[in-house]
């Protein structure tokens, strides 16, 4: 499976701020490249949605979401387990949506946004 | 699980910019992509085109403004039903219409209707001692058949409440959704395994002593505030108490309220501990 990035818009929940998401979402359909992005990771999550086995399955999957660990537990509850040297994650909920697009083209944060799933 | 969620996944949007279709303009795909999301679908923004798919897949939707016949090569590698629509003549606002017609046509299962509020183990921490199977009111949790504690009715889970990762004493249960750390999901800090010192004693307090606790202060301040003859003064501490213990732990007044008894807690533990593995 190629290198991925994948966004959750963590749609039924204000966990994630709206103005963060909107701006995240709009740099990436701005860019114009190919993406993932679903609606909301926990829902997926209690669903088992074997979608979650297929990005965890990726040579590489960056995840732009939330907080590693959760993001790490969300997908072992469903059976997929990520494999932490093959993801990275920009997490919403502690980087600005500037950091997040600056991620996106590569840059290292330094927040713990972008840290491994562990 | 319970019926209200299954695995079965819902249709999955491919929003199709690759050969045999036009680009659209950032704005456009912006819009169509958020409309979509706020309605709870999956959405692959491609101009390589899908490839493989999900197992379980059953209805692919390609969006998409196509110069000529609907382009095979927009997926591929799918057991799916595929169905293409164009978006030529359609406004971003009338795609989410478009997509609900074609997921009712094809019976997929609806996006969305729940708001996923439920615990999640964090292994890593987690030592098995199943206070929170013990605690949780609404049988979220259960045993896997090697006796390990897993989540087993995330729905059944009260919205808003985290009571059960309050009396964790290993931090290891999470709310995503959780407005702070470390429940979110946040890393656990020194600050606050200390907090957890405290989480024990306040776990033996609900686990097992709440209602002894109420009462002994409720008859401490009756005796009193029967000398002042002032029932309504008992009354109010009664209640501050009660707020006190809820605001300290976040918990949802229904919930507070729907308290077990120690006894019950005892029977619902032993129970488990008794089943077969």
């Amino acid at each position: 499976m190629p290198s991925r990035v994948l966004y959750c818009h963590c749609a039924f929940a204000q966990a994630v701020p709206r103005p963060v998401k909107q701006d995240v979402l709009r740099a990436l359909t701005d860019r114009g490249d190919d993406f993932d992005a679903v609606a909301d990771l926990c829902e997926m999550s209690a669903r088992k949605d074997p979608a979650l086995k297929e990005f965890a399955a990726c040579e590489s999957l960056t995840l732009v979401a939330c907080y590693p660990r959760a993001l790490r537990w969300l997908f072992s509850a469903a059976g997929a387990p990520l494999d932490e040297a093959k993801v990275r994650v920009l997490n919403m909920r502690a980087a600005t949506a500037e950091q997040i697009v600056a991620g996106l083209d590569g840059a290292e944060l330094d927040t713990p946004d972008a840290e491994p799933v562990r | 699980m319970s019926a209200s969620i299954t695995a079965r996944s819902p249709l999955l949007v491919v929003l199709y910019e690759g050969a045999g279709a036009m680009p659209l303009d950032g704005e456009t795909r912006f819009e169509i992509t958020r409309a979509l999301l706020e309605k709870g679908y999956r959405i692959i923004t491609t101009r390589a085109g899908r490839r493989g798919a999900t197992p379980g897949e059953r209805q692919v939707l390609v969006l998409g403004r196509f110069t000529g016949a609907p382009p095979g090569e927009a997926v591929a590698g799918t057991g799916a039903a595929v169905h293409f629509r164009s978006l030529d003549g359609v406004a971003p606002a009338d795609v989410v219409a478009l997509v609900e017609g074609v997921g009712g046509d094809a019976q997929t299962q609806k996006p969305g209707g729940w708001k996923p509020w439920f615990p999640v183990i964090d292994y890593s921490r987690c030592t098995n001692c199943m206070q929170c199977l013990s605690f949780c009111l609404f049988d979220v949790y259960g045993v896997s058949k090697d006796k390990q504690i897993e989540v087993q009715r995330q729905t059944n889970c009260k919205t808003d409440c985290p009571a059960c990762s309050r009396v964790c004493p290993e931090v290891a249960i999470l709310f995503p959704k959780y407005k702070a750390g470390p429940i979110n999901g946040d890393e656990v800090n020194a600050a606050d395994l200390e907090r957890e010192k405290m989480k024990v004693d306040i776990s033996a307090l609900l686990g097992g002593d709440i209602y002894a606790a109420l009462r002994q202060r409720s008859q401490h301040a009756s005796s009193r505030f029967a000398r002042e003859r002032d029932d309504q003064r008992a009354l109010e501490e009664r209640k501050k108490c009660l707020a006190k213990l809820q605001a300290a732990l976040d918990i949802p007044a229904e919930v507070m309220n729907a308290l077990p008894t120690a006894d019950a807690i005892r029977a619902k533990a032993e129970k488990v501990s008794e089943e077969p593995a």
